[in-house]
C-alpha cells in the first residue's frame, strides 16, 4: 500500500514555505528585464527630467540640492510600487490562469502563504530600490546620515505594499480591477506623498491631506535616513507605518484563513 | 475499522440560490478504482474540490485516510493527489522545474529520483527541460498527472482526465492509471466517457442535482438495471408486441430493449411468426450509457446497501 513519501524519506514536518518563496522570487527574477531593469530606468528618467527642470528653482531642504533631495524619494517610490506589483500581479495571474490550484492543493498554511508572497515582494522592492539608487547616486549623491532609518522604512514600506498587493490580488477578479487599484489608489498616493516636493511648502488643506496619506510617512522617514531632515518626526512616521502594516497584515491573514475568494 | 481512503459525511454545499451538493455521503475504500459520474452541474467537481480543500463545504465533513480536510488539512492533503480538468500550468517554468516546485510545496526537497521516474513513466523525458508553454495539450496533460504524483499520494483523483484527448493518449493514460491502481493507489475518476468508467471502475457513484442517485459495483449496475440490448437488421413490419420494445430505429436497423435473457426467444419467435426476416443480430448487456440515461431520466435511485 503506497504511503505518502514524507512518512518515510524526509522530515514529516517539512513545509512548502521555502519552495513557495523560492518560486515567487524566481518568477520575477526570470523576467528581470521587465521587473527590475525597466523600473530602474523609469526611476532614472524621473530624476533626469525633474532634476533638470527644477534643480535651479527649488530647494526642498536647506543645504540640499533638489536632485539630491529627489534621489531617496525616487528610490522609495520604486520600492513601494514594485513590492505592490509583485504580489498583486503574481496572485491575479495565478487566479486567472488557474495555476493557483497548485499552491492550494499542498499542505501550505495561510500564514506560510502570506509570508512567502510578502517576503518575495519585499525582495523585489528592495532589489529595484537598490538598482535605482545605484544608478541615480551618480547624478547627485545624497549622503547617508542615519542608515538604520533607511533600513527600517525600506523594509517596512516594502512589506506594507507587499501586503496591500496581496489583498488587491485576492480581491480582484480581473486584471481591470487590479489596474484600477493600481492607477487610482497606489499611483496617486505615491505621487502625492512628497517624492517630488517637501510638503511644508503646500497650502494648509493639501498639507492636511498629505498627513492622511500613509505613503507620505514612508517617504519622509526614509528620506530622514539620508539627510537627517524631515517634515515629520521619524518616530511618528515609524509608528504610522508599523500600525498600518499590522492592520493590513491582520486583514490579509483573515482573508486567507477564511479562504475569501480563493477557497470560496 | 480501518480508515476509508475518502469519506464524506452529509456533505452540503450551497451557493446563493443553488444547492451544489445536497447532503452527500460516500465511502471509498483504499485500493478501489472508483468512478464519479453525472451530468454537468451534478456536483462532481464540487465534491472533489471540497475533498481537496479547494472549496469549503457549507456543512458536513470530508476525510482523506481518516484526516479531516479542514481540521487536519496537512495530513489530508499529503495523502491526496489531484489532476485538475483544465490544462493549467505556470508559463515561467520548464517541466522539471514545475515538478521540483510542486514537490517542494509538499516539503520534499530531495525528490529528484522519483521525479525522474515519473517523467520516464509518463514519457516526458524528451521534454523535461522544455518550457511548459511549448508543450502540446497531450503533454501538458501528462505533466498534470506527474504533478499529482510527486508526493506519492495513496489517493489520486482525476477530473475528466481524457477529455479532448486523442485515442492513443487515452489508452496510454488508462494503462498508466491502471498500473497505479495495481500498485495499491486508490483512484477516483470523474468522467463523461461512460465507456471509460465501465472499462476502468470497479464501483461507481452517479450524481444528479447534487445527490447520489446510484452507488454500486459497476457489474451490478449493469446487470440489474438495464437488461439486454438486441440490435438487428430486420425487414418486414414489426408486430406490435415487439414494436413496444424498440429503443432506436433507423430504416431496417432496429435496437430493442429487453428486460432479460428470457425475452430473447419469444421475441425472435414473434418476429418469425410475423414474417420478418432477420439479416443481422447482436445481443449484448446494456452498457453504462443505458444505465446512466435511464437513471437520469427516470429519477430512480439505486443505492447498494
Amino acid at each position: 500500500m503506497p504511503r505518502p513519501l514524507d512518512e518515510t524519506d524526509e522530515s514529516p514536518g517539512a513545509s512548502g514555505f521555502r519552495t513557495l518563496l523560492y518560486k515567487e522570487v524566481l518568477r520575477f527574477w526570470k523576467v528581470s528585464f521587465q521587473t527590475i531593469a525597466a523600473p530602474v530606468l523609469t526611476g532614472v528618467l524621473y530624476l533626469l527630467v525633474f532634476g533638470h527642470v527644477l534643480e535651479a528653482h527649488v530647494e526642498a531642504f536647506p543645504g540640499v540640492s533638489y536632485t539630491a533631495f529627489l534621489v531617496p524619494g525616487l528610490v522609495m517610490m520604486s520600492v513601494l510600487q514594485n513590492a505592490f506589483a509583485n504580489s498583486s500581479s503574481s496572485l491575479i495571474q495565478s487566479k486567472i490562469t488557474g495555476n493557483l490550484v497548485f499552491v492550494l492543493l499542498p499542505p501550505i498554511s495561510h500564514a506560510e502563504f502570506f509570508g512567502a508572497y510578502v517576503i518575495a515582494s519585499v525582495v523585489r522592492g528592495l532589489v529595484v530600490g537598490a538598482g535605482v539608487f545605484a544608478v541615480t547616486v551618480w547624478f547627485a549623491p545624497p549622503g547617508i546620515r542615519a542608515p538604520l532609518w533607511i533600513v527600517a522604512f525600506g523594509f517596512g514600506g516594502a512589506a506594507l505594499l507587499g501586503v496591500l498587493g496581496l489583498i488587491a490580488g485576492i480581491v480582484s477578479d480581473k486584471f481591470d480591477q487590479l489596474a484600477a487599484f493600481q492607477n487610482f489608489i497606489i499611483m496617486p498616493a505615491t505621487f502625492l506623498s512628497g517624492v517630488f516636493y517637501s510638503v511644508k511648502g503646500l497650502p494648509p488643506f493639501w498639507l492636511a491631506v498629505s498627513h492622511l496619506n500613509p505613503f507620505f510617512y514612508m517617504i519622509d522617514g526614509f528620506r530622514y535616513g539620508f539627510f537627517a531632515q524631515s517634515d515629520v518626526n521619524p518616530w511618528v512616521s515609524l509608528a504610522v507605518v508599523a500600525s498600518a502594516l499590522a492592520l493590513v497584515s491582520a486583514i490579509a491573514l483573515r482573508m486567507l484563513a477564511n479562504g475569501y475568494k480563493i477557497r470560496n | 475499522m480501518s480508515s476509508a481512503a475518502i469519506q464524506v459525511v452529509d456533505l452540503r454545499k450551497t451557493y446563493p440560490g443553488v444547492v451544489a451538493l445536497d447532503n452527500v455521503s460516500l465511502r471509498i475504500e483504499p485500493g478501489e478504482f472508483f468512478g464519479l459520474l453525472g451530468p454537468n452541474g451534478a456536483g462532481k467537481t464540487t465534491l472533489i474540490s471540497i475533498v481537496a480543500g479547494l472549496t469549503r463545504a457549507t456543512s458536513g465533513r470530508a476525510l482523506v485516510h481518516g484526516h479531516d480536510v479542514v481540521d487536519d488539512y496537512r495530513a489530508a492533503r499529503r495523502a491526496l493527489g489531484v489532476v485538475p480538468q483544465e490544462l493549467v500550468f505556470d508559463p515561467f517554468f520548464t517541466v522539471r522545474e514545475t515538478l521540483r516546485i510542486q514537490s517542494g510545496y509538499f516539503g520534499l526537497h530531495r525528490n529528484d529520483d522519483w521525479i525522474d521516474e515519473v517523467i520516464a513513466n509518463l514519457d516526458l523525458t524528451g521534454k523535461a527541460d522544455a518550457n511548459m508553454r511549448s508543450l502540446s495539450g497531450g503533454m501538458k496533460r501528462r505533466v498534470l498527472v506527474a504533478q499529482a504524483l510527486v508526493h506519492r499520494p495513496p489517493v489520486i483523483v482525476l477530473d475528466e482526465p481524457t477529455a479532448g484527448v486523442d485515442v492513443e493518449l487515452r489508452q496510454t493514460l488508462w494503462q498508466f492509471v491502471r498500473g497505479l491502481n495495481r500498485k495499491g493507489h486508490t483512484i477516483v475518476l470523474t468522467t463523461h466517457y461512460l465507456e471509460e468508467a465501465q472499462e476502468l471502475c470497479g464501483r461507481i457513484a452517479m450524481l444528479k442535482g447534487g445527490r447520489v442517485i446510484a452507488l454500486d459495483r459497476t457489474r451490478s449496475l449493469l446487470r440489474q438495471l438495464s437488461g439486454l440490448r438486441m440490435s438487428m437488421r430486420v425487414t418486414g413490419e414489426l408486430p406490435a408486441a415487439v414494436a413496444s420494445h424498440v429503443a432506436e430505429q433507423t430504416g431496417e436497423h432496429v435496437v430493442l430493449r429487453l428486460s432479460g435473457v428470457a425475452e430473447v426467444e419469444p421475441t425472435l419467435a414473434l418476429l418469425r411468426q410475423a414474417g420478418c426476416a432477420i439479416e443481422d443480430l447482436e445481443v449484448a448487456h446494456a452498457d453504462l450509457e443505458d444505465v446512466f440515461l435511464q437513471l437520469m431520466s427516470e429519477g430512480r435511485e439505486r443505492i447498494a446497501a
